[in-house]
C-alpha cells in the first residue's frame, strides 16, 4: 500500500478515532450516561465522516453518517445507551474500521461487506424510527387537520401541537451537514456610488468572474435606484446577485474585487461542498498554535482580506465599548460579516480547543524514530564496553587516580545506558486496555458474565517486548475464560458471585517486570492433568512430581485439558506456543492455581532486550556468555562424574538424572588436556541440562548484539558481546543447546 | 394600459451609453417619461454600454412600471445583447 502523507494520516488518525470510539463505549457501559464519554464517542464518529468526505471516500461517509445521527440522538437523550445499542455501535466501529482499507485502496467492496453495512444502517435507523412515528403519525396529522382549517381542539392541545411541531422543525438545525444544500458559490455585490466616477465599470468585474467559472445566474438589483429627481447619472446603484460554479477557492473569488475593494461590500458565501470540505479540513487541522483566524484561513473559509477587516472591526468595536463588557468574539463577526458558515467557526472552535487540551499532552512528549532510538542504545552499549576496556587498562597501569578516573566515568557511563534504555520503554496499560473488548465479546460469545480488571497498567517495559506480550497474553485471557471460568450456574453453586473476574496485572520485580493473568474460575485440576500427562506419555505412571510440577506440565507441547474443543481455545496449539513465545523473549512461565479458587499465570519478562545479566564461562581461550537466568547451578567436574560423562552422557546429580554435553565438542574446540573443567546446570523450557566447560568466570553486564545473517544457521548460538578487553564473546543459546541434547537422546530427560 | 404601439414614444439611443454620456443619457430618459404614451426604446445603433446606461435603462423600466405605461425595447445591438446575457436582463424587457 503505497500511500501519500495525507491517507496516511488519515488512516492513523481513523484507527486512532475507532480506538476511542470503542473504549468510550466499553467505558460507558460501566459509567452510563457519562457526558463526556458520549461527546468522545460522538466526535469520533463525527470526525471519521469529516476526513472521509475530504478524501470523497462515500461508502464511510454515508455510513458514519447514520451512525452519527443516532449518535446525536443519543447524545441529546431521545435513546438511551443500552447494552443492545452499545453493541450495535461497536459492531459500526468495526464496520468503518473495515472500511478503511478498502477506500484507501480504492477497492470496490464485496457483496458481505455492503449486506453487512445495510443491515447495521438498517437497525440504525429502526432504532431511530419509534421517536419520528410518534411525532409524526399522532401529531402532523393533526397538524394537518388543523392547518387545512379542520376542528380545533383545546387551546392547551393547539398550543401543545404547536410545540412539536418547533421541535419538528429544528430536527436539523446546528448540524453542520444539515447546511441547505447549494452547490454554487452565492456572491453578493453592493456597488458604492462613487465605483463609476472612478472609473470603473461593475459589468467588468462581472466578465472578469465569468473567467473563473459559469456565472450560473445573476441578478440585477435595482432597489436602490432613486427616484428620478435625485438620480445621479453617474452614480453608481446597482447590486449583483450571482450565483457561480466554480472550483477556485475563497481568496481568487476574492481577488476579482481587489480594484474596487474599498468601494463595494462583497460577500462570498462558499457552496455546500466548499463548507463539507471545510469542516474535514476543520477536523484534521493539525498546527497546535493556531488562532481561530489562522485556523479559518487555512482551510480556505475565510479570505486574508476577511480575517484582516474583522479583526479591525474587532479592535474598533473594543475601543468603543465599556471596560469589562467582553468583545464580540472574532468567530461572531466571521459569521455575520463575512458570511463563513456558522456550522465551520464552531468546528473550529471546537477543534481549537480539542488542539489545547491535546497541546498540553503533547508538549511534554516527542516522537522518535525507533531507529535512531536503536543506534542510540547500541553506541551507548559499545560506550559501556569501551569503558569497563578502559577500566581495566587503568586497573593493570596501577595509577589510583586513573583507576578512580575509570571508575566514576563507568558509573556514568551506566547511568547513561539505564536511560537510554528507558528510552525505549512504554507503558504496558495500551496493551492491556485491547483486552476490554475481548473479554467483552468473548464473554458474550460464551454467555458467561466477566469482569476484567487492569492495574498496573502504567508499568513500563521495551517495546520490542510490548508489540511481542500481546499474542502470548491474548492466548492467556482466552484461556482463562474459556477453560478457567466455570458456567454461572457452577459458580452460583458453590457459593461464588455469577459475575466471574480476570484481571491483567504488572509490576515490576528486582529488574524484571511481572505480568499476571488472574481468574478466580475453577482452578487446574491436578488429577485430571497428572492422567493425561500419563495417557499422553509426558509422564511416567510410576513418577511421583509434586502437584505444583504437574500444573507445569500443561506448557508441554501437544498438551490441552479441555474436555471439550471450543471455537476460542482448546485446539491443541495451547499453552506450549505461549511458552516458546515467552521464551523467546528471554522470559519465563508459571501456572499457580487452587481448585475451585482460581488460577493465575505469572509471566516474567527481562525488562530489556537490548542488555542482559550474563555469566561467562571459558574453553580454552575462547568466552562464551550464558544468560544469567537460566543458570541453576555450577560444579566442578570431578574424576567420578568424568567417566560418567564421557561412557554415558548422563549424571546423577542427587538422585537426578542430568544430560550432559561438553561444549568443547559442540564446537569442535581442540582439548588442551589435562585440566580441572566445571560443569553449569542450565535450564530452558523445564528441561535441565549440564553444560560442561573449562573455567567459570562470573556475572557480568552483557551488550547483546544480534549476529550477521552469514550466521544465521548457526544452531547454539544466539548473538555475541564485545568485552572489555575487546575480544569477542559468542553468547549461547541455552534452549537450542538444550534441544541438541535432548534429539542426542531424546527419552529419559529430567522434568523440572 | 395604454399599449398601442403605433402611438409609442420611440426612445432611439444611439452610440455610447456609458459615464462619458451620463447626462446626456438622463435627459432622453426623463424626456421620455415626460412625453406620456408607451414606449418602444430602439437600441439598434448603441457600440457600447455599461453599467450607467444600464442603471438608466432600469430606472425607465421602473417608472414605467409605477406610471403604469408600456415599455418595450424594439431592436437591440451586439453590444446591447451582450450585456443583457451577462446581466440577465432578457426577461426583463423582452
Amino acid at each position: 500500500m503505497d500511500l501519500n502523507p495525507a491517507l496516511q494520516t488519515f488512516v492513523a488518525e481513523c484507527d486512532e478515532l475507532l480506538d476511542q470510539l470503542e473504549l468510550s463505549l466499553l467505558q460507558l457501559e460501566h459509567q452510563p450516561g457519562d457526558r463526556e464519554l458520549l461527546d468522545a464517542v460522538f466526535r469520533a464518529a463525527h470526525t471519521i465522516k469529516g476526513s472521509a468526505g475530504m478524501f470523497g471516500f462515500n461508502a464511510i461517509v454515508s455510513f458514519t453518517h447514520g451512525l452519527e445521527n443516532l449518535l446525536d440522538r443519543v447524545r441529546a437523550g431521545e435513546v438511551s445507551l443500552d447494552a443492545d445499542l452499545s453493541a450495535l455501535l461497536l459492531r459500526c466501529g468495526d464496520h468503518i474500521k473495515s472500511l478503511v482499507p478498502l477506500a484507501v485502496d480504492d477497492r470496490a467492496l464485496d457483496s458481505a461487506t455492503i449486506a453487512l453495512g445495510e443491515s447495521l444502517t438498517r437497525q440504525l435507523g429502526a432504532i431511530q424510527v419509534p421517536l419520528e412515528i410518534s411525532l409524526k403519525s399522532s401529531t402532523v396529522n393533526e397538524l394537518a387537520a388543523l392547518l387545512d382549517g379542520g376542528a380545533i381542539g383545546s387551546p392547551a392541545r393547539t398550543a401543545s401541537l404547536a410545540n412539536d411541531f418547533a421541535v419538528l422543525m429544528q430536527d436539523d438545525e446546528d448540524k453542520p451537514f444539515a447546511v441547505a444544500v447549494n452547490p454554487y458559490w452565492s456572491i453578493s455585490l453592493q456597488f458604492g456610488p462613487e465605483v463609476l466616477r472612478n472609473g470603473m465599470d461593475p459589468l467588468s468585474f462581472l466578465r472578469y468572474l465569468s473567467t473563473l467559472g459559469d456565472l450560473v445566474s445573476v441578478e440585477t438589483l435595482d432597489s436602490r435606484l432613486p427616484p428620478l429627481a435625485d438620480m445621479d447619472p453617474e452614480a453608481c446603484y446597482l447590486d449583483f446577485e450571482i450565483q457561480l460554479d466554480s472550483s477556485a477557492d475563497k481568496s481568487a473569488i476574492e481577488s476579482v474585487f481587489d480594484f474596487v475593494r474599498d468601494d463595494c461590500a462583497i460577500r462570498i458565501v462558499p457552496p455546500t461542498r466548499k463548507v463539507a470540505a471545510q469542516l474535514a479540513a476543520v477536523a484534521t487541522h493539525d498546527n497546535g498554535s493556531a488562532k481561530l483566524g489562522e485556523m479559518l484561513l487555512d482551510v480556505k473559509a475565510v479570505t486574508e482580506h476577511e480575517l484582516a477587516s474583522a479583526l479591525a472591526t474587532q479592535k474598533a468595536e473594543a475601543a468603543v465599548r465599556e471596560a469589562g463588557e467582553a468583545p464580540r468574539p472574532l468567530g461572531k463577526i466571521l459569521i455575520q460579516d463575512a458570511a463563513v458558515p456558522a456550522a465551520v467557526v464552531d468546528a473550529a472552535v471546537e477543534r481549537q480547543q480539542q488542539q489545547r487540551n491535546a497541546k498540553a499532552q503533547e508538549s511534554r512528549l516527542i516522537r522518535i524514530d525507533a531507529d535512531k532510538l536503536d543506534q542510540l542504545i547500541n553506541i551507548v552499549g559499545e560506550l559501556v564496553i569501551a569503558g569497563s576496556g578502559t577500566q581495566a587498562l587503568a586497573a593493570r597501569a596501577g595509577a589510583p587516580e586513573v583507576v578512580e578516573s575509570a571508575v566514576s566515568l563507568l558509573s556514568l557511563v551506566e547511568q547513561v545506558r539505564d536511560n537510554a534504555l528507558g528510552l525505549r520503554m512504554v507503558a504496558i496499560g495500551a496493551t492491556f486496555q485491547r483486552f476490554q473488548r475481548v473479554v467483552r465479546d468473548v464473554s458474550q460469545e460464551l454467555g458467561k458474565e466477566i469482569e476484567l480488571s487492569i492495574s498496573g497498567a502504567e508499568t513500563e517495559l521495551d517495546k520490542s517486548v510490548v508489540e511481542r506480550i500481546g499474542d502470548p497474553l491474548m492466548h492467556l485471557v482466552r484461556n482463562a475464560m474459556d477453560h478457567g471460568i466455570e458456567p454461572a450456574l457452577i459458580r452460583v453453586a458453590s457459593g461464588k458471585a455469577a459475575r466471574a473476574q480476570v484481571s491483567l496485572n504488572a509490576h515490576h520485580d528486582s529488574g524484571s517486570i511481572v505480568i499476571e493473568v488472574r481468574d478466580d474460575g475453577g482452578g487446574l485440576n491436578v488429577e485430571k492433568i497428572r492422567r493425561k500427562a500419563i495417557e499422553r506419555g509426558l509422564l511416567s505412571a510410576n513418577a511421583n512430581p509434586t502437584a505444583q510440577e504437574v500444573r507445569q506440565l500443561i506448557f508441554e507441547p501437544g498438551f490441552s485439558t479441555a474436555d471439550a474443543v471450543s471455537s476460542l481455545s482448546g485446539r491443541g496449539v495451547g499453552m506450549d506456543v505461549v511458552r516458546r513465545n515467552i521464551e523467546a523473549l528471554r522470559g519465563n512461565i508459571e501456572i499457580h492455581s487452587e481448585e475451585g479458587v482460581g488460577t493465575t499465570v505469572l509471566i516474567r519478562l527481562p525488562l530489556t532486550l537490548a542488555i542482559i545479566d550474563g555469566f561467562m564461562v571459558g574453553l580454552g581461550a575462547a568466552r562464551y556468555v550464558l544468560p544469567l537466568d537460566s543458570v541453576v547451578e555450577c560444579m566442578e567436574l570431578s574424576g567420578e562424574y568424568r567417566d560418567d560423562v564421557a561412557g554415558r552422557g548422563f549424571l546423577n546429580v542427587r538422585g537426578e538424572v542430568l544430560p550432559v554435553m561438553r561444549l568443547r565438542d559442540v564446537f569442535d574446540i581442540a582439548d588442551s588436556g589435562a585440566r580441572r573443567e566445571n560443569i553449569v546446570v542450565v535450564r530452558a523450557g523445564g528441561l535441565k541440562a549440564g553444560l560442561v566447560v573449562d573455567e567459570l568466570l562470573g556475572e557480568l553486564q552483557t551488550v547483546i548484539k544480534p549476529l550477521g545473517k552469514l550466521f544465521s544457521y548457526l544452531q547454539g548460538i544466539s548473538g555475541s558481546t564485545i568485552l572489555g578487553s575487546g575480544e569477542v564473546a559468542l553468547i549461547l543459546d541455552v534452549p537450542g543447546l538444550i534441544k541438541r541434547v535432548e534429539n542426542a537422546r531424546s527419552p529419559g530427560l529430567a522434568v523440572v | 394600459m395604454n399599449t398601442d404601439w403605433s402611438t409609442a414614444y420611440r426612445l432611439g439611443f444611439r452610440g455610447e451609453m456609458n459615464i462619458y454620456a451620463a447626462a446626456e443619457l438622463q435627459q432622453q430618459v426623463q424626456q421620455a417619461l415626460r412625453a406620456g404614451g408607451p414606449i418602444a426604446i430602439d437600441l439598434s445603433d448603441v457600440s457600447e454600454i455599461d453599467s450607467v446606461g444600464i442603471q438608466q435603462l432600469l430606472l425607465l423600466q421602473r417608472e414605467c412600471f409605477q406610471t403604469q405605461r408600456a415599455l418595450r425595447i424594439t431592436a437591440q445591438s451586439a453590444a446591447v445583447e451582450e450585456v443583457f446575457n451577462l446581466l440577465n436582463l432578457h426577461a426583463r424587457f423582452c
